[in-house]
């Protein structure tokens, strides 16, 4: 079973499921803030919508396609940073 | 008495521009602009607010629309997202960099600031910029905007009105639309872009189409607009396709890459290949792109000329059909100093542009088309 790091969290998930379910079985909610602050997370699931996002071993992804890995860091972006 | 009437063909930024400047000489404004307004090619654009000094009229146009930019800036939205920048043009080598004197000397004469940097205060200003390069030019005030909401903020203050309807041709005092209907006017201009080129195919026109990726946030930080010096010779060089290193800060905390060329190619397609062209030059200066991803990629089409100058001025055979098109790169900064130009033609006020010809008769004698 995969092991990977949520926000520092320790889990193992079923090889085969997203890091988007990992995060989601772990009760890791909202994903992301907009620029304005408002809390998203997955809407539509497929890869449509972008709203999943979250950094994997420092890379921006869509966690609703990404597969989980072992020894994968992932981060949610909560932090809102506006340049000007 | 009543006003004049002036009917302005295409609601993007250029468009928009030459409404407001019709509205404060007093003229009714009616703008045709079939799309969404900023719709076509500047919501296409990088929004790029920069001094060029390819030709003595390219410098003095651009220069002067910085000037009217800076004037506008504090009456825009916050969501115009103005912010001063500045440019610098980054040179690979020392060949490059010995163009940048001449470039230089050129910025200060037109007013604008202009400073070199050596390559050690480069790698101090831009630290994600790969070592090894030779120095930039640096332009502190040239600037970056959303263009489609300027163009939206200017049509309302011009008051103008707002026909969802596209201009199907010209007629003697008029336009006439799609549904066959035609609106008479004093005053016609041609401000669509490469539309002016099926409203008037005798004009020397060609559609040159550009690639732009935005990337997630997050990306590498840069503080300033950065354009390779190589810029100019891929822009100008030729009809082949061509890319160049040009990357933008958005306020977002994602950058706007481009840039990209190519004749001949209307169709709104993603071109792949050129794309991963245009971004490993992109990565070439900036390595840390390698592990950006994505958001969005889109193409738009510029309207170019033969000398890659505007068309600002009176139609050489129809009477009261003004000209506003051509821009290629160049119509998000040239708009204000487009719509300058123009209002000093029709209301015969003082403009330093007037110094320049940018009217289309500057091709001698266009072959006459029939007008229905």
């Amino acid at each position: 079973m995969p092991e990977l790091t949520l926000d520092g969290l320790r889990v193992t998930a079923r090889p085969g499921t997203t890091v988007l379910a990992a995060l989601q079985n772990a009760g890791l909610s909202p994903l992301r803030r907009s620029l304005s602050g408002e809390p998203r997370g997955a809407l539509c699931g497929m890869g449509t919508c972008s709203e999943c996002r979250a950094v994997v071993d420092g890379v921006t992804v869509r966690t609703c396609l990404t597969p989980v890995r072992n020894g994968q860091d992932v981060r949610r972006l909560l932090e809102v940073n506006r340049d000007f | 008495m009543s006003a004049l009437h002036a009917i302005v063909i295409g609601g993007g930024m250029v468009g928009a521009a030459c409404a407001d400047t019709l509205a404060r000489g007093g003229a009714r404004v009616t703008v045709l602009e079939p799309g969404p307004v900023g719709g076509g090619a500047t919501a296409a654009s990088m929004g790029h607010l920069v001094v060029m000094d390819d030709s003595p009229a390219q410098l003095a146009l651009t220069a002067r629309s910085l000037e009217l930019w800076e004037a506008l800036a504090p009456a825009l939205p916050p969501q115009a997202d103005y912010h001063t920048c500045g440019t610098l043009w980054v040179a690979s080598d020392d060949e490059e960099l010995a163009a940048v004197e001449p470039k230089r000397q050129a910025y200060l004469a037109a007013g604008r600031r202009a400073t070199l940097l050596t390559a050690a205060e480069l790698s101090r200003t831009e630290p994600q910029l790969r070592p090894g390069l030779a120095g930039a030019l640096r332009v502190p005030g040239d600037s970056v905007v959303y263009a489609p909401v300027v163009a939206r903020f200017l049509l309302e203050r011009a008051g103008a009105t707002l026909r969802r309807e596209a201009a199907m041709a010209l007629t003697d005092g008029g336009v006439r639309l799609a549904g066959g209907v035609v609106l008479r006017a004093d005053v016609v201009v041609v401000a669509n872009g490469i539309g002016a080129a099926e409203l008037l195919p005798e004009l020397p026109l060609r559609q040159r189409k550009g690639h732009l990726l935005i990337t997630e946030r997050g990306a590498p930080a840069v503080n300033h607009q950065l354009v390779e010096l190589g810029y100019l010779k891929s822009a100008h060089g030729g009809d082949g396709d061509s890319v160049a290193f040009n990357v933008q800060p958005r306020p977002t905390g994602q950058l706007l890459i481009g840039s990209s060329r190519q004749f001949e190619r209307p169709d709104r397609d993603i071109d792949w290949p050129l794309l991963r062209r245009m971004l490993r030059r992109a990565a070439d200066f900036l390595p840390a792109l390698a592990r950006t991803s994505a958001l969005r990629v889109w193409t738009g089409q510029r309207c170019a000329t033969p000398d890659h100058l505007p068309l600002i001025g009176p139609h050489p055979h129809l009477d009261g059909v003004f000209l506003a098109t051509g821009h290629e790169g160049l119509g998000i900064t040239t708009a204000l100093g487009t719509a300058e130009a123009l209002g000093a033609q029709l209301f015969g006020e003082p403009s330093a542009l007037l110094a320049h010809d940018f009217t289309p008769a500057r091709f001698g004698r266009v072959p006459e088309a029939i007008h229905a």
